[in-house]
């Protein structure tokens, strides 16, 4: 087995961020963590190509780098990459995925890589790479080489690749179907009884771990208070002019208040009857309750444009981003609290 | 940040801080099977309730309830 090793310009022996900028450079043989990565191999595989790159030059020419690679990998006619390990490092984690989704994608060549988990490169490309896990420094590089020589070797003996929790990759969110012996109701009961009974049991479904954000602390006094408006239930004036998805919606938008009339708006909202709305747009986005109060004095005042998105299976990473940026402006308004209706 | 909405055990799930309900999923924010001028008033009562849900100081999810 004919084995190419993907190193960064630090691992590569070329220096360090002095060395970010170097581009895309091929060595015979192994270097630094490729004498490891040949030992953990033994006989079943030579690493035969080194492809050394500069992480500042992957991160700013992909395209070339990419282009590089390939032109590297093709001449040395290997049969697996490995890249890695990027531990925590960032740059050099999405300069390992660039390598091995290049790898896959001119040359149909498998390919691994490693890093920890909560490296930047995971979450953006965990899908289209076996990323095997590693701790946040290179003090683990000896285990995570022995674990990416076993991979490697895997891979190239083209055996088929088990579930992430059995081979060792980060799950890369991919569902398949499989045959068991014994029927969910007979799996589940027996959860049942290991949970009641306080045993440990496993979920075969992860149940999903939202971020824990502290509340926030109370308005001193609403009616000194300028609030504002923010809407995942899709209202937006006829038309649709910044083109929000009926679901997983891909951006937000910011509208006049005036513009909220029946009539002159229309519901994107894939996800909840639009009649009532559609009839009165108060019944989601309350703008006349809201200047009622501000009538009466019950509210300082209110902020003369809302806030919109769609909800409608829209990731909770996309909602979240969204939140974060609508309250940089809602901030910089001198907004004091937010009223967010939701569908 | 006051969250109106029916789905209060979603909402406490992923931890919206102050939670009010009184609407319904396709009106959040209202009452239409009251005539207008009622509804308009049921719109103004709940968000009285969502302005002392925003003045009042929270730990953990809360919901703040509508009373009819």
């Amino acid at each position: 087995m004919r084995v190419a090793h993907y190193l960064n310009q630090f691992f590569g022996g070329l220096g360090g961020e002095d060395a970010a900028d170097t581009p895309i450079e091929a060595r015979h043989g192994f270097i630094g963590p490729g004498i490891g990565l040949q030992q953990a191999l033994g006989a079943r595989g030579e690493v035969v190509l080194t492809i050394v790159g500069g992480d500042t030059y992957v991160a700013e020419h992909e395209a070339d780098a990419a282009l590089a690679i390939a032109d590297c990998l093709r001449e040395a006619q290997v049969d697996v990459l490995v890249a890695g390990p990027a531990f925590n490092a960032g740059r050099y984690g999405l300069a390992c995925a660039l390598a091995c989704l290049t790898a896959q994608r001119e040359l149909a060549l498998p390919s691994v890589t490693a890093m920890h988990p909560d490296n930047p490169a995971v979450e953006a490309h965990k899908r289209g790479l076996y990323v095997l896990p590693t701790a946040a420094t290179a003090a683990d590089m000896r285990r995570a080489l022995a674990a990416l020589a076993e991979f490697a070797v895997k891979l190239a003996s083209s055996s088929s690749i088990g579930r992430a929790e059995v081979e060792g990759y980060l799950p890369r969110g991919f569902r398949r179907n499989e045959h068991v012996d014994r029927t969910a109701a007979e799996r589940l009961i027996d959860m049942l009884h290991a949970k009641l009974a306080g045993q440990p049991y496993a979920s075969e479904i992860p149940n999903q771990a939202f971020e824990s954000v502290p509340p926030a602390p109370p308005l001193a006094d609403a009616r000194q208070s300028l609030l504002a408006l923010v809407s995942e239930a899709g209202v937006v004036p006829r038309g649709n002019p910044d083109r929000i998805r009926f679901t997983a919606a891909t951006n937000w938008a910011s509208y006049g208040l005036d513009v909220v009339q029946p009539g002159s708006v229309e519901v994107v909202h894939g996800g909840y009857d639009a009649s009532f709305a559609n009839e009165d747009p108060n019944r989601v986005l309350p703008i006349d309750a809201l200047r009622d109060l501000v009538a009466t004095g019950e509210i300082g005042s209110l902020l003369d444009r809302y806030y919109v998105t769609v909800g409608n299976g829209t990731p909770v990473e996309t909602c979240a981003a969204f939140g974060a940026a609508i309250a940089a402006e809602l901030k910089q308004a001198g907004v004091g609290g937010v009223v967010l209706p939701s569908t | 940040m006051a969250l109106l909405t029916a789905m209060t055990p979603v909402a406490q799930r992923v931890g919206a801080s102050r939670i009010v309900t009184g609407g319904r999923i396709p009106h959040p924010a209202s009452d239409p099977t009251r005539p207008p001028d009622a509804e308009r008033a049921f719109r103004r009562n709940l968000l009285r309730v969502a302005l002392r849900a925003l003045q009042t100081p929270v730990t953990e999810p809360t919901v703040f309830a509508v009373n009819a």
